[in-house]
């Protein structure tokens, strides 16, 4: 991932995940996670969920050719619950997926989201399943997904999108690779750190 | 108006608020281990940065490493080029590594209160979600992922959303053979796995207020489990009492100066809370998750619910209505950053005590850390383990998560004390997984099957 860049639309084809409580085990099965680098996660992306639909006879979304190139991932809510690995949206990303719609995620996995430059958003779940249905059906449905206006549009369905404006004001003004922001004040830093008595050693009186 | 704890601990810790809205929060305590950092050193390395604050950052291993045969280098070269990645970033930018071997090295959550590097008032980061566990001293205390183990590690700081806070009360005693591992259930089974997202998990009432250090760590441990980055416990004279002492806590005169402190962080008598919740624990039992989320479980006389979830139902080849209680299990897992400490491995072992595993059983005993081991060994506790046909291991994750040699086998069900059921989590992609306190582990392991302990206890 390089950047920061500005994230302010995201457009392209539309991939329907279902299922609520997805967690990142599935999206990424931990025996991946050897590894020092993000390098190759996108071949191991829900792989374990694939190998079992296969062998059920059924095709995984992402396994699913109508869907091949999607850039516009589809979920359920509480989605990426569980581990804080970044790994979980980095083989999405790498996968090919920029933004994810879905009726909520777990703090964690959004903020890791955020931090390489995915954004999610949320949409209520009447639009969210009727989008699903909507794309199934026609699996070439392409849609834009724009964070200035906050809602997600294509010719035949349109739905307003919701994200904290803390997470959308950073997208779209490509401050959403933080650490240049943060190592600006140093100063600052150092002055808070020296008035926390656990810094000092609880050498000086307590200020309560 | 009186303030939380959290808004107390956040407002010490706030450097400024950036323009994202976000707030710039300085890290008291960063810990380190091998599986979410060798990325952010290699940033840090590819920018020319330093790491901020190296007095203030602790790595050791845990993930990865094999707990029966540790000899270096490892057997398994992924696990391998991952431990000397570990070791060459400590080594070059001057973190404290305690790796294999040395009398330190355990699971993150399990040295850093051991070792008293945990205090009540820090603001704790790791790159793992069971870092709430901290919380147990009144620290603030979460997990981040890779990128933001770069920006601690760069500056010693995090951009984060504020928390709501959500007081949970849990009020009575606890009947003998119901532990701190069935609150917790009980608290994610009642308000959900998203319950908790948004909010950090303030755990009070007599309950709490009685549970040791050990216990209210397994409570905050498994916050995230339900939703909550965050979770804590007010900090008391159970909390001063366990840090007295400990190798990282302030000695002497500087240790009452600290307790006056850390007693003023606690939340104040009118805080507002955002939500209250009050949980009743004197009718609780034993719970044992049935299903492929923490929040999919019934208490032990309970049959599993008609209306349950029927695609977790097909993964765990379960009939809805069926007892969780008879269950055969194939593996007994006692471990774990949730429940792998010396009072847990001291129950498992009263109930195993002169009993054998059933034959089918595979049973293991994983030490949370090298300095619980050494404690276990000295009080024979591994003796009472291998006799009643227990593996005795080294400190690690071990089977909490498939990145190591320990793993489930096939559709193989593993009554355990570690704190995710997921699909696949502990290493088999079929593998099935039965959440329950160590006790319930130990029972189930004589058994066969999954056992009410209070049965065997009584």
């Amino acid at each position: 991932m390089n950047g920061p860049e500005r994230i302010t639309a995201v457009e392209g084809g539309v991939l329907p995940l279902r299922g609520d409580d997805i967690d990142t085990d599935r999206i990424i099965p931990a025996r991946y996670l050897r590894t020092v680098s993000f390098e190759g996660l996108e071949r191991h992306v829900f792989e374990d969920d694939r190998a079992a639909a296969r062998q059920g006879a059924t095709l995984h979304p992402f396994d699913d050719e109508r869907f091949a190139g999607a850039r516009v991932l589809l979920v359920h809510s509480n989605f990426g619950c569980g581990s804080s690995r970044e790994h979980a949206p980095q083989a999405l990303a790498r996968w090919g997926i920029r933004a994810i719609v879905g009726v909520s995620f777990s703090d964690i996995f959004f903020g890791n989201a955020a931090m390489i430059g995915l954004p999610c958003l949320t949409a209520g779940r009447e639009d969210v399943e009727a989008l699903m249905a909507f794309a199934e059906q026609h699996p070439r449905t392409s849609v834009r997904v724009d964070l200035s206006a906050l809602a997600l549009e294509s010719d035949a369905f349109s739905c307003a999108l919701s994200m904290p404006a803390a997470a959308r004001d950073a997208f779209i003004s490509g401050a959403w690779d933080t650490t240049g922001m943060l190592l600006d004040r140093v100063d600052e830093v150092r002055a808070v750190a020296s008035r926390l008595p656990y810094v000092t050693g609880f050498s000086a009186p307590p200020r309560a | 108006m009186g303030k939380t704890l959290l808004q107390k601990v956040w407002n010490l810790h706030t450097v400024r608020q950036l323009p994202t809205g976000q707030t710039q929060l300085f890290i008291g305590l960063h810990l380190v281990h091998e599986v979410t950092s060798p990325q952010a050193f290699e940033t840090l390395r590819t920018r020319g940065w330093r790491v901020a604050f190296p007095e203030r950052t602790f790595a050791t291993v845990d993930h990865i490493v094999p707990t029966r045969e540790r000899r270096r280098p490892f057997l398994d070269v992924l696990a391998e080029d991952m431990i000397a990645a570990l070791e060459r970033n400590c080594r070059e930018f001057g973190v404290p590594l305690w790796n294999v071997g040395d009398r330190h090295q355990g699971i993150v959550h399990v040295i850093g209160p051991e070792l008293g590097l945990t205090q009540p008032g820090m603001t704790i980061a790791c790159g793992d979600s069971h870092t709430s566990t901290h919380g147990a001293f009144g620290a603030v205390a979460f997990g981040i992922g890779t990128s933001q183990v770069r920006d601690v590690l760069a500056t010693q700081c995090v951009a984060i959303e504020p928390l709501k806070v959500r007081r949970i009360r849990v009020t009575g005693r606890l009947a003998p053979g119901v532990y701190a591992k069935d609150v917790i259930l009980e608290i994610i089974r009642r308000l959900g796995v998203r319950g908790g997202v948004g909010y950090a998990y303030e755990y009070a009432g007599d309950t709490v207020e009685r549970m040791s250090m050990d216990e209210r760590m397994t409570v905050c441990n498994m916050s995230i489990e339900g939703g909550a980055r965050v979770g804590y416990v007010n900090p008391d004279e159970t909390t001063f009492a366990y840090l007295e002492g400990r190798p990282w806590a302030p000695p002497g005169e500087a240790f009452r100066r600290a307790t006056a402190w850390w007693a003023s962080l606690a939340s104040d008598r009118d805080a507002a809370y955002d939500d209250d919740v009050e949980i009743r624990a004197d009718d609780l039992t034993p719970v044992v998750t049935w299903g492929t989320n923490p929040g999919q479980s019934v208490r032990i006389d309970e049959p599993i619910p008609a209306a349950s979830d029927a695609e977790a139902l097909a993964y765990m080849g379960f009939e809805p209505g069926a007892p969780v209680r008879g269950q055969r299990i194939d593996v007994a897992f006692i471990g774990s950053c949730t429940n792998a400490r010396l009072s847990d491995l001291r129950e498992a072992a009263r109930i195993i005590k002169g009993h054998r595993v059933a034959p089918h059983v595979k049973a293991l005993v994983v030490p949370g850390s090298a300095g619980v081991q050494a404690a276990a060994e000295r009080e024979g506790l591994d003796a009472v383990f291998r006799s009643a046909g227990f593996e005795w291991r080294n400190a690690g994750c071990s089977m909490c998560l498939g990145m190591n040699p320990d793993r489930l086998e096939g559709r193989q069900v593993c009554a355990s004390s570690s704190n995710r059921n997921f699909k696949g989590r502990q290493g088999s992609p079929t593998g099935r997984t039965l959440l329950m306190s160590p006790a319930m582990v130990a029972a189930a392991a004589l058994a066969g099957v999954v056992t009410d302990v209070r049965e065997v206890l009584s």
